[in-house]
């Protein structure tokens, strides 16, 4: 006797039954699927913490993450293989949700920081201190405005960045505020894992062939002077220490750099020598004064959000 | 580049979906080395956190039975070669 | 690869077809089934590739962060889906990167509808809900294929894709709250990708040559018109629920056959598009193997370290 074929079952599947589902927007990888990022958390600032001070802070730490999950977006379709184009838009999930949970978090603690739009726009907090804020009102360190150049660039900024996050989120995990505490702890594992994808890119292309190291080499020449700014202290930043609240940029930024240079040590890569960026003694991101990529890249990425002041998205 | 291009061999992926539950084939992915196809592995078949554990081997390295042999080999419980993978659990696809 | 068929190696072939199971990547194979199925699940692949371009290019303008998010997962999930497809492709004997090569040097297709430029952020919206849709209503029979490797890589891509639909309908339908102006954008939008969509599934019955023989196979299971008659069906009361017009003036019930009739695309454009002529046609496949080149450094330096540490361990 012959098997009866099974009835194609997926020819009565509703293509669009999907679309009247609710709650399953966890399918989305990586947080992409909230829609107020501190739904249901207590936002109330900490007794004896200074609210503004606060906002600074958080925005500072995610104008770092934004600028450079704009940059990694731009390697869509360029990466050097699709499973890099796969790892890079992972990193860039990642940071962009960081980016709207401080956002977030500013927002609720200095409602003040928030940009003012015309009467009626739906535009939630996070997008106006995304969209409507002008370079000068971003926070974010020289490393991540730079372009992202080639490969071997993007490793190199990905690896200083991503160590150095990590040792400030992994300070704040317990912060006196809770609400940066919380989104800290969530963050050191997403950075841990960028930081171990960029390291082991940076020892493979260290150890690869001529043309790869000396691409290595040439990138930390290039972005190196950028690195001395990531252990300034700002008056937020010294503030907030002093309340513990925030983390300490020295003692973080020492932490950064002894992970930096063991790991230069074991690709057989020099520590690049050669004047700061920012001069030393010259205002930086952290007060307000960029390099000119940010200004380029924020007018692509406020664009079409300025041109509909009042639009739904 | 006037080289020829090296070809990142392919490596084959089982997933463990969740505790209790066997490592399952998923599919393959193409990296330089067992560490770089472990990362790979993870970005590409478990980016909805879908997996609790990851193994990796060189497409080269497994050893697969022939259909021809099926008969002696298999005999009554149908043939489980590692192209042939149980992961899909039909239950879990919306709409089926 | 002699596959000179021996009678009991069709016979058990054309058994398993008939008895609707599955064709498994060792067992033996008419030559014409294998190359039918390298072909069609090639340009698959490359299809998924090339369709991360018009979409990623609104990646860094997207204008709220939420939106963003969701584009780069969609975005990122398309990567994911041709690293699936290639997988299954390279069951059958053939490289990921010859394919790759044959992409770029024009002798494998993918599918047209990526030729069309994207014009504003509602095409993100349109391409989600139309050509994924009619996308959804190509594969969702796949994931009965025949071959069991694409079978399988088929359902894990649908059950995806069912979310990618999910966010452009929902962009839509948010867009279509906001102002007059996105109103407007949305409608233009739908009026350009109406036409393109429906002629994603193939040339008309009568003129499809190859369709037969897929469906003897199995490979295929639904014709190109009965598919497009479902899009059409499943889409007309979405698209009223949207509040936008199909620009097609002969769209009318047809209470007798219990579907829609609806005018003709012009296949003289498809013939177009397929031949090479589309508006992006160029630019798609320029882009593509320029990061592929340009990603050789990269891999040839990965291989390189890899072959060192082998060595030295």
């Amino acid at each position: 006797m012959a098997p009866t074929p099974p009835r194609d079952e997926h020819d009565e599947y509703d293509a669009y039954a999907g679309l009247v589902e609710a709650g399953e927007e966890t399918r989305w990888a990586f947080g992409s699927g909230f829609d107020d990022p501190l739904a249901g958390v207590d936002v109330s600032v900490p007794p004896g913490a200074d609210g503004p001070a606060l906002a600074a802070y958080c925005l500072m730490l995610g104008d770092d993450a934004l600028v450079l999950a704009q940059r990694l977006a731009q390697w869509c379709t360029r990466a050097p293989e699709l499973e890099e184009e796969v790892a890079l838009a992972n990193i860039g999930l990642d940071l962009v949700g960081q980016t709207r949970l401080l956002y977030a978090r500013a927002a609720a603690a200095d409602p003040s920081v928030v940009p003012t739009l015309p009467p009626g726009s739906p535009a939630p907090p996070e997008d106006r201190l995304a969209f409507f804020r002008g370079p000068e009102e971003y926070r974010c360190v020289w490393l991540v405005e730079q372009p992202n150049g080639d490969f071997a660039a993007t490793v190199v900024r990905l690896v200083v960045f991503a160590a150095w996050r990590l040792t400030l989120l992994g300070r704040l995990r317990t912060s006196r505020d809770p609400v940066l505490a919380a989104v800290s702890a969530k963050g050191v594992k997403e950075v841990r894992y960028h930081r171990d994808y960029a390291a082991r890119w940076l020892l493979t292309l260290a150890g690869g062939t001529v043309e790869s190291r000396r691409r290595t080499e040439a990138a930390l020449e290039s972005l190196w002077p950028c690195v001395e700014e990531l252990g300034r202290t700002d008056d937020v930043s010294e503030r907030l220490v002093a309340d513990g609240v925030a983390a300490d940029p020295a003692a973080a930024f020492e932490d950064t750099s002894a992970f930096l240079h063991r790991l230069l040590e074991e690709g057989g890569l020099r520590v690049p020598t050669g004047s700061p960026e920012p001069a030393p003694g010259t205002p930086g991101g952290r007060l307000g004064v960029h390099s000119p990529w940010l200004g380029s890249l924020l007018e692509e990425m406020q664009g079409i959000a300025r041109a509909h002041p009042a639009g739904r998205w | 580049m006037s080289e020829v291009d090296p070809v990142w061999p392919p490596y084959e992926v089982f997933v463990r979906s969740k505790r209790g539950l066997n490592h399952v084939h998923v599919g393959s992915i193409h990296a330089a080395d067992p560490d770089m196809a472990l990362r790979h592995a993870r970005d590409v078949y478990t980016r909805r956190n879908e997996g609790v554990s990851i193994w990796v081997v060189r497409s080269a390295d497994i050893t697969a039975s022939s259909p021809d042999e099926k008969d002696a080999f298999f005999a009554p419980s149908g043939d489980k070669i590692y192209r042939h993978p149980t992961f899909y659990d039909v239950e879990d696809v919306p709409h089926m | 690869m002699s596959a000179e068929p021996t009678a009991p190696e069709l016979e058990g072939f054309e058994q398993t077809l008939a008895h609707d199971q599955r064709i498994e990547p060792r067992d033996w194979m008419p030559d014409g089934y294998r190359r039918t199925l390298v072909r069609q699940i090639a340009q698959h692949a490359h299809s998924e590739i090339i369709g991360m371009q018009p979409e990623g290019t609104w990646l860094t303008t997207a204008p709220s962060l939420r939106r963003k998010a969701i584009l780069m997962a969609k975005v990122q999930d398309e990567a994911g889906h041709g690293i699936y497809l290639y997988s299954a492709a390279e069951t059958l004997g053939v490289d990921r990167s010859d394919l790759t090569e044959q992409l770029i040097t024009l002798r494998q297709k993918y599918s047209s509808i990526f030729n069309y430029p994207t014009l504003s952020y509602a095409d993100v919206g349109t391409i989600g809900w139309l050509v994924d849709g009619a996308a959804i209503c190509n594969q969702v029979p796949l994931c009965r294929s025949s071959y069991g490797p694409y079978a399988r890589a088929m359902i894990r891509i649908c059950k995806e894709e069912s979310f990618h639909q999910r966010q452009g309908f929902e962009l839509l339908m948010t867009m279509m709250n906001g102002t007059d102006e996105q109103r407007a954008m949305v409608q233009e939008s739908v009026d350009r990708w109406w036409w393109p969509s429906l002629m994603m599934f193939g040339p008309p019955d009568d003129a499809s040559p190859n369709s037969a023989r897929s469906m003897a196979w199995r490979i295929k299971r639904h014709t190109n018109d009965e598919l497009r008659q479902r899009f059409v069906d499943m889409t007309v009361p979405q698209a009223e629920a949207l509040g936008v017009t199909l620009p097609d003036p002969d769209l009318r019930w047809n209470a007798e056959r219990g579907g829609y009739d609806f005018g003709e695309p012009d296949w003289d454009e498809l013939d177009r598009v397929i031949r090479g002529e589309g508006p992006c046609n160029e630019e798609r496949v320029t882009r593509r193997a320029d990061a592929h080149r340009e990603g050789g450094w990269v891999r040839a330096a990965a291989a390189a370290y890899a072959g060192k540490q082998a060595t030295s361990a």
